[in-house]
């Protein structure tokens, strides 16, 4: 007796993306209000001029619910043809359970596959990842990929080395077969010897980061990871319309930038200048402002890297919606 | 040998920071003299690497304080 297998989908492609950013806007000059800080330290450190910071009503679930039915409404299907929800997030306060389930209830998604991920900053780039190699594999037809954070929760307000940069927000993409390619393979990995260097330890409630450490890795070591990922789609760089890395820190973006030797079309997103770090939630928020200022397009092809806890990596190249 | 290493030394501190070479000197504290921030030392502990073929760890890069520091740490490590 031999085991069946589905047929999957020769191809996988984004149908559409959604973000939601929290009202509350908080400048530099804001925190320098209440911290040793100033507008010029945290634009030359990070390049950080504004962030925004969840209210209490603006919850996990209602910030991923927010995008997520975005990201549903651009690609067009309707909640019961999503069967599959990954949400990514590295800030549930509650461990038990994951908010994937709640999130596709709320959604109205009849019963998908749900389940919460947590690669860290790295979070959404693994969820597409993962996302799209269930569709191509039969055990969905279209899927719900979320990156939600409240990294405000997790952060120590009196510690300036973090709380002029992490930030709040949600962003969503919906995944469904193609029969041309649209979402290039997943280039992911991981480097546990530095599993310490950004966490919240077990018994605290608040995220330390070793900042050089973590600076020094993302810099040298990721641009590897850029060029594989190009390299699995069969593109380059002068290919390349939209580079959207993880927003960590403006100098990253620009050190991996000069690295790459990208052509001039290329648009290179810097949504941390107005979002700070939102972690999880950093990529799709940075591609939704690049398209709705019309800096990007349908169809531009993309270039994505999430990077951060654990510490993990992955990256891929796509065609935005 | 020592002076060598400075000169390499200067050459990356311009580059990575913007410090003129002549300032670039013994006693002078990268972040209280030279207004090296801590990423910044991160930018020039790769370069040195690169340059002079030693490995800086990062708990070491903590202890290397002023330019003498950094001579030093490179001649004992080549």
């Amino acid at each position: 007796m031999t085991i069946h297998l589905r047929k999957g989908a020769p191809g996988t492609r984004v149908l559409g993306l959604g973000s939601y950013r929290p009202r509350r806007r908080v400048t530099n000059h804001e925190l320098a209000q209440v911290m040793d800080t100033n507008d010029e330290w945290i634009q030359s450190r990070v390049g950080i001029a504004e962030r925004r910071w969840a209210s209490e009503d603006e919850t996990l679930v209602e910030m991923a619910v927010a995008a997520g039915g975005k990201a549903l409404a651009a690609s067009g299907l309707a909640p019961d043809e999503v069967d599959l929800v990954v949400l990514a997030s590295a800030s549930l306060r509650a461990p038990i359970p994951g908010i994937g389930p709640q999130v596709a209830h709320r959604l109205g998604i009849p019963r998908p596959g749900a389940f919460d991920l947590n690669a860290g900053c790295a979070g959404f780039c693994y969820a597409l990842g993962v996302a799209s190699d269930a569709i191509r594999s039969g055990s969905a037809r279209n899927a719900l990929v979320v990156g939600v954070e409240r990294l405000t929760d997790v952060t120590d307000q009196t510690d300036r080395s973090t709380a002029v940069i992490f930030a709040d927000g949600a962003g969503a993409a919906v995944v469904g077969a193609a029969e041309e390619p649209g979402i290039g393979p997943v280039v992911w990995g991981s480097d546990g010897d530095q599993y310490n260097a950004i966490e919240i330890a077990a018994g605290s409630s608040t995220m330390t980061m070793a900042g050089q450490a973590v600076y020094r890795w993302a810099t040298t070591k990721l641009t590897d990871t850029l060029v594989e990922a190009m390299e699995a789609a069969g593109v380059g760089p002068d290919d390349i319309d939209v580079f959207a890395p993880h927003q960590a820190n403006l100098r990253i973006v620009e050190s991996m930038t000069r690295k790459l030797g990208f052509g001039e079309k290329t648009v290179v997103a810097r949504d941390i200048v107005q979002a700070g770090n939102t972690s999880a939630a950093s990529v799709p928020l940075a591609l939704t402002a690049l398209l709705e200022s019309g800096e990007a397009k349908s169809g531009d092809l993309a270039l994505v890297l999430g990077y951060g806890a654990g510490l993990t990596f992955a990256g891929q190249v796509f065609r935005l919606p | 040998m020592s002076e060598d290493i400075q000169a390499g030394l200067a050459e990356i501190l311009e580059e990575v920071a913007g410090v003129a070479p002549a300032d670039a000197t013994p006693e002078k504290s990268f972040t209280e003299d030279l207004d090296v921030d801590s990423l910044s030392m991160v930018e020039i502990a790769t370069a040195v690497e690169d340059k002079f073929g030693v490995a800086i760890p990062d708990d070491e890069l903590g202890n290397i304080k002023t330019v003498g520091d950094a001579i030093s740490f490179i001649q004992k490590n080549k």
